[in-house]
């Protein structure tokens, strides 16, 4: 570990707000994505829940609008250090797609997959418990669709590439397998608040 | 994944304004890829931190690792690399990072960047040069004017098609990069590697996929405020 950098005194004021090595990016919301923005019809999406479950669903868009409505209100942290404070995304809960396809026993991941073929893998437990949604609302309107819309995966207590954009398919799975970017050098649970960015963090 | 590092600051230009070059002697380095990235920690005195990642513009074969710092007015890591850092002086640095957006040096790529984007693009001509393989790669860049540009003489040696957006270039008027322009460097097997602020890697990516270029084939890497 270096000292302190030679005249380097940094921000006076801290918002308790934010995790170590992220700052605020206030009203701005970055866009990152590793693959050019997919068009998707919201007639044509749907959302699938597999793997290690007793009863495989599918939702098409009308079916998924008429399950209970969750909302989130608060904080998203992406890995390239960004913050952004009091967001508002409304969806439905990931609890309720589990409750209907039924993990099985052996069911301790989740494998997340876009319809550009992006994957990011999360533990079962960091998207149960009221932690993690399927949504296509953001502050009022429709996602847009370089922030994931139609539809996205949000699970904000984790880093933002874990809420993986234009999601179609949550694959439950016995074994932890690295998705795109775990693949590529990063975490495979990315806990901001633990700095969890990098493999071997 | 490589942990927290130091490296010396060996060399400070300023070739363009609003930005920074810094040459680094990183100790116990490990070889990066072209395309690849560094990330750069600030430490006060009481402890506080800041740190953002950067390209690297140099060559693996390099002795020091270049980065290309763009400096933002309201950046609180950009105006310190910008404005205090000396050569001599001690960083903290983290890499080289990224498994993606990285060129292999044997199979075709079609190079777009816009503005600062050229940054890893250059990376990657660089390494091109060092294996002798320039003949690989098909080099597109946009910005305000050429003057901005960073790297413009040695991407204009290159062969770079380049188009200024705020200015005539030769017998071109100001005007954004057009499908027109990317056709002629198109070929077969090439992987398309677009860099840039979030509003140009999202047009240029457009106009490759609407051309026909396979959307898996086009890696992107975008920086920057919305």
């Amino acid at each position: 570990m270096a000292g302190p950098t030679r005249g380097f005194l940094g921000r006076r004021r801290r918002d308790p707000r934010l995790p170590p090595g992220q700052y605020d990016a206030g009203r701005d919301w970055p866009v990152l994505t590793a693959e050019p923005t997919p068009r998707i019809a919201p007639e044509t999406w749907s959302i699938t829940v597999d793997g290690r479950v007793e009863s495989p669903t599918t939702w098409t868009w009308d079916e998924a609008h008429r399950l209970p409505r969750s909302e989130y209100r608060g904080d998203i942290h992406c890995v390239t250090t960004w913050s952004k404070f009091d967001t508002w995304f409304a969806g439905v809960s990931v609890d309720t797609l589990l409750e209907a396809a039924r993990p099985t026993a052996e069911a301790h991941f989740v494998m997340a997959t876009s319809k550009t073929g992006y994957t990011t893998n999360l533990p079962l437990e960091d998207v149960t418990g009221g932690k993690a949604w399927v949504v296509w609302e953001y502050d009022g309107g429709p996602l847009p669709i370089e922030h994931g819309g139609p539809v996205r995966l949000l699970v904000p207590h984790l880093y933002f590439w874990k809420s993986a954009k234009w999601v179609t398919r949550l694959t439950l799975l016995q074994r932890d397998q690295p998705g795109f970017w775990e693949q590529n050098g990063y975490h495979d649970r990315g806990d901001p608040w633990r700095e969890q960015r990098y493999q071997g963090d | 994944m490589t942990g927290w590092g130091t490296a010396t600051v060996a060399g400070v230009r300023r070739p363009v304004p609003q930005a920074v070059e810094l040459r680094l002697d990183v100790h116990d380095r490990v070889q990066h890829l072209p395309g690849q990235h560094y990330v750069v920690r600030l430490t006060a005195e009481d402890g506080y931190t800041a740190q953002r990642s950067y390209s690297v513009a140099s060559a693996p074969g390099d002795p020091l690792v270049e980065l290309f710092v763009e400096r933002l007015d309201d950046g609180e890591v950009s105006t310190f690399l910008a404005d205090v850092v000396e050569p001599g002086d001690i960083l903290e640095v983290r890499g080289p990072i990224g498994g993606w957006f990285v060129w292999d040096g044997a199979d075709p790529a079609l190079l777009v960047g816009g503005g600062t984007g050229v940054v890893p693009l250059v990376a990657m001509l660089r390494t091109a040069r060092e294996l002798g393989r320039t003949d690989l790669l098909r080099i597109a860049a946009s910005t305000r004017t050429l003057a901005g540009l960073p790297y413009a003489d040695e991407l204009l040696a290159a062969g770079a098609l380049v188009v200024a957006t705020r200015e005539a270039h030769g017998i071109r008027p100001p005007g954004r990069l057009t499908a027109a322009d990317l056709v002629p460097l198109w070929e077969p097997g090439q992987t398309a590697y677009v860099c840039g602020s979030s509003g140009f890697a999202e047009s240029a990516s457009r106009l490759l996929v609407d051309l026909g270029f396979p959307a898996a084939d086009v890696r992107v890497e975008r920086f920057g405020p919305s």
